[in-house]
């Protein structure tokens, strides 16, 4: 290849936000409901029914604006976005197209060439669709409309990313504002994140923009950068031939590890929108933008400079810890519950991060009780059990939730402290064990290894080995 | 009739509204909505260079909800409304 190329890359990113009940009507947004359970005639399109907007909406949206430096439309509105497909049981989603609650913003990402601003166009409000689900042996399609009207925000960034790196990191940033201010647990496998990517390519140096092309269907960091890794790929290859690329958009099929053409030409998308006439325009006030400002928590940055000052762990620590806010508020009540900051760090980015990653857990599945990792910090200090003991005792915790001190106590874990036990049984392994005595005062060191294993096994695991190897020291010398 | 609709534009809006006419029926819907044009037309004639714009018809802003559930489960009654169902959804033609 004789040109050099660069990707130009915007993002469409949807969120669901993190509400009680849908956008418009009292229905539950529980995740995971009987087909239809969570309906009424609101969400599913009945004639005369009437939206009403969830204040909690709004004030959700603000927040995420705020925190992505964009300016508040203070006076905004609904509009209908027209067309028929079955999962839309209006024929209109109700969205917003010319005013938008958020404009104008910028989110600053980190990657190794260093920090570059990616800037936001816009944030609006609007309404999910139902699910269709199709069954491979029935002629038809089945609807369920649990997810109908259960609030998004989508969130459109300028064309300002180069590399799938940059667009990582943007989605990270994105995802790590919204977790910290609760607006959304923004899981990418479960769709409460959704990412449209939108690539172009062009020779490097020029100034115009390509022919771009709009990739759906991302539910994964993984997908995402193999799917803009391909379809640069695929328009570089385009332009290489004497070809050029078509304004379309693709679906990416994970499996396959490629992308198809999903809307063809003759498929022209007209939405014809116009303003919802159910739903009164919103106004908002100086008071409402302070008391959501007043509300926002610390966010990442705040927190690394906090963490930096006044704990002593590890910059890498800090950095893994802060990056999901999950791990953070873990991290911080177990510390104000008395154990020490570098050992519950440990235990996060240890055994936590371990477990995480053997059973494909994301930092928000986690589900034991700080109190309960607490616990276990302390009686690990307080020698009552030695390390091994601890990690079995920490993985029922993880998984189980269990109370370490009910746990210990009922298995009959803790450590032996009994100094008589212990001479006792130190006694009886050096006596049934003169080769390795030998070996030992011989001046071979490791020796003492095999007879500290002995010893820990008479005594069930359930002494502390450091306790055990002075104990045969003393008896040697 | 000073709006003429022509065949192109009223075979686009039919793939809008996902209608397939015949030719009389295209020609009869050509004629409304040339009328329709015509009479909306006429609200061009009143004078509103002094009339600030509205985005809406009452003088109502900020109607809102809490974020309380105050629906329950009523599948059975909305299900009433889907001409056929299976396994608590609603039957659709095969969509993809």
């Amino acid at each position: 290849m004789s040109k050099q190329y660069e990707m130009v890359i915007g993002l469409e990113v949807h969120v669901e936000l993190a509400t009680k009940t849908k956008i418009f009507c009292g229905c539950s947004t529980a995740f995971g409901g009987e087909p239809n359970t969570h309906t009424c005639p609101v969400c599913t399109g009945m004639p005369g029914s009437l939206p009403v907007l969830n204040k909690q909406v709004l004030e959700y949206a603000i927040a995420v604006g705020l925190a992505t430096n964009c300016e508040i439309t203070r006076n905004c509105k609904f509009d209908r976005k027209n067309y028929f497909y079955p999962d839309n049981p209006q024929n209109y989603q109700i969205s917003q197209l010319y005013l938008p609650i958020c404009r104008n913003g910028h989110v600053d990402i980190e990657t190794e060439n260093g920090i570059k601003s990616v800037r936001i166009h816009e944030i609006h409000m609007e309404e999910d669709a139902g699910k269709l689900i199709h069954d491979d042996w029935y002629d038809a399609s089945l609807v369920d409309y649990n997810r109908s009207g259960v609030p998004l925000i989508e969130i459109v960034s300028e064309p300002d990313m180069r590399s799938a790196e940059e667009v990582i990191a943007y989605l990270e940033t994105l995802r790590n504002t919204i977790q910290y201010l609760g607006a959304s647990d923004c899981k990418l496998n479960e769709g409460s994140m959704r990412a449209d990517v939108n690539l172009s390519v062009r020779e490097v140096g020029s100034e115009t923009f390509g022919t771009r092309t709009e990739m759906k269907n991302l539910n994964s960091f993984h997908s995402i950068m193999h799917a803009i890794k391909g379809e640069s790929e695929r328009q570089i290859d385009l332009l290489e031939s004497g070809e050029s690329v078509i304004q379309e958009t693709r679906r990416w099929d994970d499996t396959k590890e490629c992308s198809y053409a999903m809307r063809s030409k003759e498929d022209a998308q007209d939405y014809r929108y116009f303003p919802d006439p159910d739903l009164v325009p919103i106004s908002v006030s100086d008071e409402l933008i302070e008391s959501i400002l007043a509300k926002q928590p610390e966010m990442r940055l705040e927190k690394k400079k906090r963490y930096k000052e006044e704990f002593d762990i590890p910059e890498y620590d800090i950095n893994i810890i802060t990056n999901s806010k999950h791990l953070a508020d873990l991290f911080e009540e177990t510390v104000s519950l008395g154990a020490q900051p570098k050992k519950v760090s440990n235990w996060i980015m240890g055994e936590t991060l371990k477990l995480l990653k053997e059973k494909e857990m994301d930092p928000e599945d986690i589900s034991f009780s700080a109190s309960h990792l607490a616990d276990l910090i302390k009686m690990t200090d307080a020698k009552e059990i030695n390390s091994t003991v601890a990690k079995e005792v920490f993985e029922k915790i993880f998984f189980e939730d269990v109370d370490p001190k009910a746990y210990v106590e009922e298995k009959g874990l803790k450590t032996e402290n009994n100094e008589d036990l212990l001479l006792e049984v130190a006694k009886r392994v050096i006596e049934a064990n003169p080769q390795s005595v030998t070996d030992y005062k011989s001046g071979k060191e490791k020796a003492i290894g095999f007879l500290v294993g002995q010893s820990m096994r008479e005594l069930k695991g359930k002494a502390d080995p450091v306790a055990v190897t002075e104990m045969l020291k003393k008896l040697m010398s | 009739m000073k709006n003429i609709i022509d065949d192109a534009t009223i075979e686009y809006v039919g793939i809008l509204a996902k209608l397939s006419l015949t030719e009389e029926e295209a020609e009869q819907a050509k004629t409304d909505m040339g009328k329709m044009l015509d009479y909306i037309d006429k609200l061009g004639e009143l004078d509103t260079s002094n009339v600030e714009p509205m985005s809406h018809a009452f003088k109502v802003q900020n109607v809102f909800r809490e974020d309380v559930v105050s629906n329950g489960d009523d599948r059975e009654n909305i299900l009433k409304n889907a001409p056929e169902e299976k396994d608590g959804m609603f039957v659709v033609p095969k969509t993809f």
